[in-house]
């Protein structure tokens, strides 16, 4: 295992650009993955934001019996996915739309606005499918006289919600891929510069492992310190946004330990399948 | 006594040029000295490959030490080879490394204690006479010296047979004889060694068994040097 490291080192020693020039093709790549990432972050989080304020309207008929209105609140109470909800009685309507729309105080004067039902629903029940599911079951009673939802707002956000998170499955696996095979061309520089090496080692009787664990090591430590330079590369160009054009957020901890350790795995796995083929030449030749 | 090497009805076909060996069956003892004699192309660097499983012939079975080429596993190739010291006409030392380190780092790579391999360095330098030499770059060595640090690799796992591809081939004639003697030397201390060469004379003058090979056939097993001369001198 020391052994291994020294030969790790040693060969950054004898190309320290290779080593750089790898390191770096390896951050651009997960670079422009971690920017599309953070795009896909900031989405999910305006999303999120804007669920919060989706809300069910009934409003109810005018001259709806306290009876029927208890009625109906009791329905609610027993549907699972309503977090929370509250009656608006036909003043609170009206104070309500005066202090908003000021400038119609005129209009409003003498005015009689329907009384209403809000409910709010719970986290990962936002979907369009719940709710028209229970904007459906709310129109069964007699006192609900119209059921809003904006029922388009939410499909649409729903879809670009969706589209985010294909497109970025599809990009990111096209970029692990680059990176999977520009650790392979590295690795495969180094193996073919350090023929000798190899070739020596199986002559004297080193194991496959033993030929292969320091490929193994170098790959996985160019994907990790790749993984880390393009989470700097991503948190700078973050920092740029958020100073000049929006407040974005950023990664968690989690998250971007999460990327360091993509960026480690890309690198071994790359590694391994480009030691395992050249390898193999090697050992049919010598 | 059962020898340590054995190839029965070897025959080693490549695809695209034909075949290297035919039907080449031989044995060598223990502590045994073979020379290995033939044109180039005559198939001798096939055969020392078959011997270090580098290859696996197409029919007939090649035994070492207890290995056979049709069971020999990947995991046990490693392990064979430890016990077998291989040289080149070429030397194949590290240039980047000292006569020392490239020593050494044999040692290393098969997973040698630490503690142990600066005094077998040292001793295996001094076996070959390369202990004022030690820390000299093979670039600052001379072709006969570049050959006893890779004899000297050759020997850290104290294998039980030397395979010498042509070893004197890139030597002059004093360099060849000093070469010889050492490889003599380390038979003498019971490792057997197979030693290719097209030095004639070498082999006249030692009056040792030698195999002589030609396209691919095993056409002598003995001493009869007289032969080998006329098959030499009549393709030159």
């Amino acid at each position: 295992m020391r052994l291994a490291f020294r030969e790790v080192a040693l060969a950054f020693r004898r190309a320290p650009l290779l080593a750089i020039l790898g390191i770096v093709t390896i951050a651009f790549s997960l670079f422009a993955f971690g920017l599309f990432g953070l795009v896909a972050l900031n989405i999910r989080v305006a999303l999120h934001e804007i669920e919060d304020r989706v809300e069910i309207r009934a409003f109810l008929v005018n001259n709806a019996r306290d009876a029927q209105i208890e009625e109906l609140m009791t329905g609610i109470a027993r549907i699972p996915q309503v977090a929370d909800v509250g009656y608006v009685t036909p003043d609170s309507a009206l104070q309500r739309a005066r202090a908003e729309l000021e400038e119609f105080q005129d209009v409003m004067e003498g005015a009689v606005l329907p009384g209403s039902v809000e409910l709010r629903l719970k986290d990962g029940a936002r979907d369009p499918a719940t709710m028209q599911m229970i904007s459906r079951r709310l129109q069964t009673y007699a006192v609900v006289d119209e059921v809003r939802y904006g029922q388009e707002w939410v499909e649409k956000l729903y879809r670009i919600r969706n589209i985010a998170a294909l497109a970025g499955s599809v990009l990111g696996s096209v970029f692990a891929l680059v990176a999977v095979i520009i650790i392979g061309s590295t690795i495969r520089m180094a193996i073919l510069a350090r023929t000798r090496e190899i070739e020596v080692m199986r002559l004297v009787g080193a194991t496959n492992g033993f030929v292969r664990l320091p490929y193994l090591i170098d790959g996985m430590l160019k994907g990790l310190a790749g993984g880390a330079l393009a989470i700097a590369l991503t948190w700078g160009t973050n920092e740029l946004i958020t100073r000049n054009l929006l407040t974005t957020t950023f990664f968690s901890r989690e998250q971007m330990l999460l990327g360091i350790g993509a960026g480690g795995l890309l690198g071994l796995v790359g590694s391994w399948v480009s030691v395992g083929r050249h390898l193999r030449h090697l050992w049919r030749d010598a | 006594m059962a020898g340590i090497l054995r190839l029965k009805q070897v025959t080693k076909e490549y695809p695209r040029s034909g075949a290297a060996l035919r039907d080449v069956s031989f044995e060598i003892q223990k502590g045994e000295f073979v020379f290995l004699a033939g044109h180039s192309g005559a198939g001798k660097s096939t055969l020392l490959k078959l011997i270090s499983m580098a290859e696996r012939p197409t029919s007939g079975e090649v035994r070492v030490s207890g290995y056979t080429s049709g069971s020999i596993t990947a995991r046990e190739i490693p392990q064979l080879r430890r016990r077998l010291g291989i040289v080149f006409q070429d030397f194949r030392l590290l240039a980047d490394r000292t006569a020392e380190q490239n020593v050494a780092f044999a040692l290393e790579v098969t997973g040698t204690p630490h503690v142990q391999i600066r005094p077998k360095v040292s001793r295996l330098l001094t076996q070959v006479g390369l202990a004022s030499r030690a820390t000299a770059y093979p670039h600052e060595l001379s072709g006969g010296e570049q050959q006893r640090v890779a004899i000297a690799r050759a020997l850290v796992n104290d294998p039980f047979v030397l395979l010498a591809d042509e070893p004197t081939g890139n030597l002059d004639d004093r360099a060849t004889h000093a070469i010889f003697l050492l490889l003599r030397e380390i038979n003498a201390q019971g490792t057997a060694v197979m030693m290719a060469t097209h030095d004639v004379a070498m082999i006249q003058r030692s009056n040792l068994r030698f195999l002589e090979l030609d396209n691919g056939q095993l056409v002598h097993d003995g001493t009869d040097v007289a032969r080998l001369v006329a098959d030499m001198r009549g393709r030159r």
